[in-house]
């Protein structure tokens, strides 16, 4: 009990500092909304398990953000409270989270991994996961930050920014500078817990 | 109604609005629920509003979304496997051509299957 505390605390800490990473952007008014009404829907909470954390903030999500990624994100959030359902999180836990939580996007987006979307930042921090065999806030923040970077030179093939053709290289995709925020949240929740 | 409903999803509220305007003037008979905007009226779509004009659309013969871009195809899909119907689809045509077509076949009292077949044939 004392250690699904634990983690649900963190994950508090980790949504507070996504909120405030994406609202200061300049970026994503639909997604900052979104998880300001996940701060007001979880904080103050006794939560059980991290799965049900998890669920609310899919629902608040799929409710409140009016772009695509309410359902993206939303699609996220809810694979890994169907995963993580009953259970206390550890690393393969986490790890196996992040892969349904990243196939579950793919679906729900008919997208795969080059097109500049979120999922190649879910898809690069899934990876490394199972390369590796426990938390590593610095390497999990690498990781998404290289994907991350990675979407500026890359045309847009799906998406709003697909519209824009070629005029869509040369910026990063919104989509995943924000779960590089998420993930760079989490790792400094790692990082923190050491 | 026993014919065909309709759901339009936009972006934008007046989209949907003025859609429905443009139908009105030819197809009484068809029940058209609209999902325009977010749930405070802004630019995007909204989960929670399709849910319910698709609630206010179903009738016997089911009913057929019509939706813009985005988003809306997704937050569409996810109301359908929300809502647990089985008469239910999704229409890959534009949505003001679309919606038309849809509407003129529905109040001819055809079936949902030859509804989507007959609009999305059109495009």
């Amino acid at each position: 009990m004392d250690k699904t505390n634990t983690k649900i605390q963190e994950n508090k800490e980790y949504l507070t500092t996504l909120d405030q990473a994406i609202g200061d952007g300049d970026h994503g008014i639909n997604i900052s909304r979104g998880f300001q009404e996940v701060m007001n829907k979880v904080s103050g909470q006794a939560y059980e398990h991290v799965a049900d954390v998890m669920k609310d903030v899919a629902m608040t999500l799929m409710s409140k953000v009016g772009g695509a990624a309410g359902p993206l994100y939303g699609t996220a959030f809810l694979k890994l409270s169907m995963t993580f359902k009953g259970q206390d999180v550890d690393y393969a836990l986490f790890s196996q989270g992040i892969e349904d939580a990243l196939n579950g996007v793919k679906q729900r987006g008919k997208s795969d991994t080059g097109e500049k979307t979120l999922v190649d930042v879910w898809s690069a921090v899934s990876e490394r996961l199972k390369q590796e065999e426990k938390f590593d806030g610095s390497v999990l923040e690498e990781t998404a930050r290289t994907a991350m970077e990675n979407t500026k030179d890359t045309l847009a093939t799906k998406g709003r920014a697909a519209y824009l053709k070629e005029r869509s290289i040369g910026h990063l995709d919104p989509g995943s500078v924000s779960s590089f925020y998420l993930f760079e949240a989490f790792a400094e929740v790692i990082n923190e817990g050491e | 109604m026993s014919t065909v409903g309709l759901v339009l999803i936009s972006h934008s509220p007046k989209i949907v609005e003025g859609v429905k305007d443009i139908i009105s003037q030819v197809v009484q008979n068809v029940s058209i629920e609209l999902a325009g905007g977010t749930d405070d009226g802004q630019i995007g779509t909204s989960i929670e509003k399709i849910q319910a004009a698709i609630e206010q659309a179903k009738g016997e013969k089911g009913v057929l979304l019509i939706y813009d871009i985005g988003s809306a195809k997704m937050n569409a899909e996810l109301a359908i496997e929300m809502s647990g119907l089985d008469s239910i689809e999704i229409a890959e045509v534009p949505l003001v051509e679309g919606a038309y077509v849809a509407a003129v076949e529905s109040g001819m009292n055809k079936t949902l299957e030859e509804v989507k077949a007959s609009v999305e044939k059109g495009f």
